[in-house]
């Protein structure tokens, strides 16, 4: 069954319009910044917070619909939900964690706790049955939040940041774990993330909500390739700038011309990856055809690279090596010069 | 974030690893040692020290302990210390029957009057006992606004009856148990709740599978707590249920009673009860008296 939800709510100074549709077997990832109002989301869709307006069924199933007065409570869907630090029980035995919702049923308590063995050794847990979640690691406490949620054969699943809570070694495992158990699910799957490495990891689609609204959706590679909001592309590390097309230029709002390879008409974007940008101490007489004045205005590491911050006509992220830093003298207020090759630009319509 | 343990509520389990809130308070202490005290905090420090433990120690020294044996022995002293216990403990059971509700309904719920019926339910805590005695009294006395009714009906007159002595025991000790108990409430992470919800518990299975649990420490601190004031019960209890040996004189009541006409046994009854006190206390100290 598809999800299809229109959300309309207040909460406090935020204001929530979202509409989404997830298909069976598809992976929808929630990026947004903190306070968007992604796991609001995740809560009206849980039946934890009733929505003030709109829409949200599953398949046929109606879940909410103020209008008609209908909200079905979170007890009563047909949802499974891994919550943001995971929330596992900390009095019950992982196995009771598991158990769970199956109790919840009425399913008595040795067929449960067998359902939830079955489900432990899937998520290759057998022998941390009997511990509490208090000495389980980050990532095994994932595993059991999964195995909890899943066990009950939701028709929808929801992930609130199921990563956020690992340290960078066990994250890059478990995200590929969890990802392979996504893969299993047959229901429509909507996770909340705010890191785009995540998001472009597990997801199918991308929906980038900023206050309350999805900007831009689209297929991970896409939304990363031509971002449309500032937020989406600093996460990306992209520099966007809007301006309107001309043919092999691009004038920006400063008046300034952008080079591009393919003809541009109209309003549009363009969008430099930073690794696209060079930096020469004195104005270079050469190939590319974008060469501005710039200067420094921070500096950052990124990775093995530098990240830097410029100002000037076009503003602009730059990676440099730690050597060229290094051998080209730079520090904040530098003046420089900073070139990019036309084919390297990429232009879309706003 | 590696450590899992902050899936835990600190208050319902601690993991062998953590150090125990005892040695954080010493290392913290040790750690000011270097710290002169004023003498202007010194002086009243001890002085007030004083006026607490002196009293206890005159008991201890003025207790005839050659024939305290002796004396326990008495029937008079069992008989005041046993009703004491069982009244002490029914008034306990009533309170958690009752408390622990209302205790929820103030930390979870969103009713309209809840600081009003916060501070309806803890006037006890500051009322004299006697005041709540009296009250009991005009509303569940023979002639009682409700006792006048249950004594036509039923025949039955609630005053000077052990019944009585657990109703005053639960009047002036319930806040204690309510208060103790919305406090673990509010301090217990609620989005466990919101997990139980989406795994199909409704309202009621998931307080008593998530939410019970996970407060039981703080309702056994309340419980002590609650069963503590209990014993100690005497302005309310003389009050409303009067001073009979046997069904409704507590050991506070007999003590009193002793001291009139046997001081030896006043000091006997009285050690009686400040052991109970440390008992009770020493049952406390892991969750209280570290918690400085």
């Amino acid at each position: 069954m598809s999800l299809s939800a229109a959300i309309g709510l207040q909460r406090g100074s935020l204001r929530l319009d979202v509409e989404l549709r997830v298909e069976p077997g598809q992976v929808l990832v929630l990026l947004g910044p903190n306070g968007a109002g992604k796991s609001t989301v995740l809560r009206v869709l849980a039946g934890l917070l009733p929505p003030d307006t709109g829409r949200v069924a599953l398949g046929h199933l109606v879940l909410d619909e103020p209008a008609a007065g209908i909200h079905v409570p979170p007890y009563e869907r047909p949802i499974g939900m891994v919550f943001q630090e995971y929330l596992l029980f900390p009095h019950m035995s992982t196995v009771d964690n598991v158990a769970f919702g199956l109790r919840s049923r009425r399913v008595p308590k040795a067929q449960a706790r067998e359902a939830a063995r079955h489900w432990l050794e899937r998520v290759g847990l057998s022998t941390s049955a009997k511990s509490k979640p208090g000495v389980l690691s980050g990532g095994q406490a994932q595993r059991v939040a999964l195995a909890r949620a899943l066990i009950g054969s939701p028709e929808l699943l929801l992930l609130d940041e199921p990563l956020a809570a690992l340290d960078a070694r066990t994250k890059l495992e478990v995200r590929a774990d969890l990802r392979r158990h996504l893969s299993e699910y047959s229901g429509p799957t909507i996770v909340v993330s705010h890191d785009p490495i995540d998001a472009m990891a597990l997801a199918d689609e991308v929906a980038v909500i900023e206050h309350g609204r999805v900007v831009q959706s689209g297929p991970p590679a896409e939304v990363a390739r031509r971002p449309r909001t500032d937020y989406v592309a600093r996460l990306m590390g992209l520099s966007l700038l809007a301006g309107t097309g001309e043919g092999a230029q691009v004038r920006l709002e400063s008046g300034v011309s952008v080079s591009v390879a393919e003809p541009a008409s109209g309003s549009v974007y363009v969008a430099i990856r930073p690794e696209a940008v060079a930096i020469y101490p004195t104005e270079p007489h050469g190939s590319p055809r974008n060469v501005w004045p710039a200067r420094l205005a921070s500096a950052t590491p990124h990775g093995s690279a530098v990240r830097c911050d410029l100002t000037g006509p076009v503003p602009l992220t730059a990676d440099l090596t730690a050597t060229a830093f290094a051998e080209l003298g730079l520090a904040p207020g530098s003046e420089v010069w900073a070139t990019v090759k036309a084919h390297e630009v990429e232009v879309y319509a706003r | 974030m590696t450590d899992p343990g902050f899936l835990e509520d600190p208050e319902a389990t601690a993991a062998p690893t953590r150090p125990r809130p005892g040695r954080r308070t010493l290392a913290r202490r040790s750690a000011r040692t270097g710290t002169r005290i004023p003498l202007a905090l010194l002086l009243p420090a001890i002085i007030g020290t004083a006026i607490l433990v002196l009293p206890l120690v005159g008991l201890l020294i003025r207790a005839p302990w050659s024939d305290l044996l002796v004396r326990l022995a008495e029937p008079e002293v069992g008989q005041a210390l046993r009703l004491s216990l069982i009244t002490a403990s029914m008034a306990t059971v009533v309170s958690m029957f009752f408390g622990i509700p209302i205790a929820w309904v103030l930390a979870r719920s969103n009713i309209r009057g809840r600081s009003i019926l916060r501070a309806l339910v803890t006037v006890p805590l500051v009322l004299p006992p006697v005041v709540g005695g009296v009250a009991l009294f005009l509303v569940l006395g023979r002639r009682g606004i409700i006792g006048s009714w249950l004594y036509e009906t039923f025949g039955f007159s609630l005053p000077f009856t052990t019944a009585a002595v657990v109703i005053a025991e639960t009047f002036v000790a319930m806040p204690f148990l309510i208060i103790s108990v919305e406090g673990a409430l509010r301090a217990a992470d609620a989005r466990f709740e919101d997990a139980a919800a989406t795994l199909g518990a409704g309202g009621w299975s998931t307080f008593r599978r998530v939410t019970l649990p996970l407060v039981a420490p703080g309702i056994a601190a309340g419980a002590v707590l609650c069963w503590a004031r209990a014993l100690g019960e005497f302005g309310a209890t003389i009050t409303f249920a009067g001073n009979f040996p046997g069904s409704t004189q507590t050991m506070p009541l007999a003590v009193y009673l002793a001291l009139q006409n046997d001081p030896q046994a006043a000091i006997v009854l009285s050690l009686v009860l400040l052991a109970v006190s440390l008992a009770t206390l020493t049952l406390l100290r892991e969750r209280w008296l570290t918690r400085a």
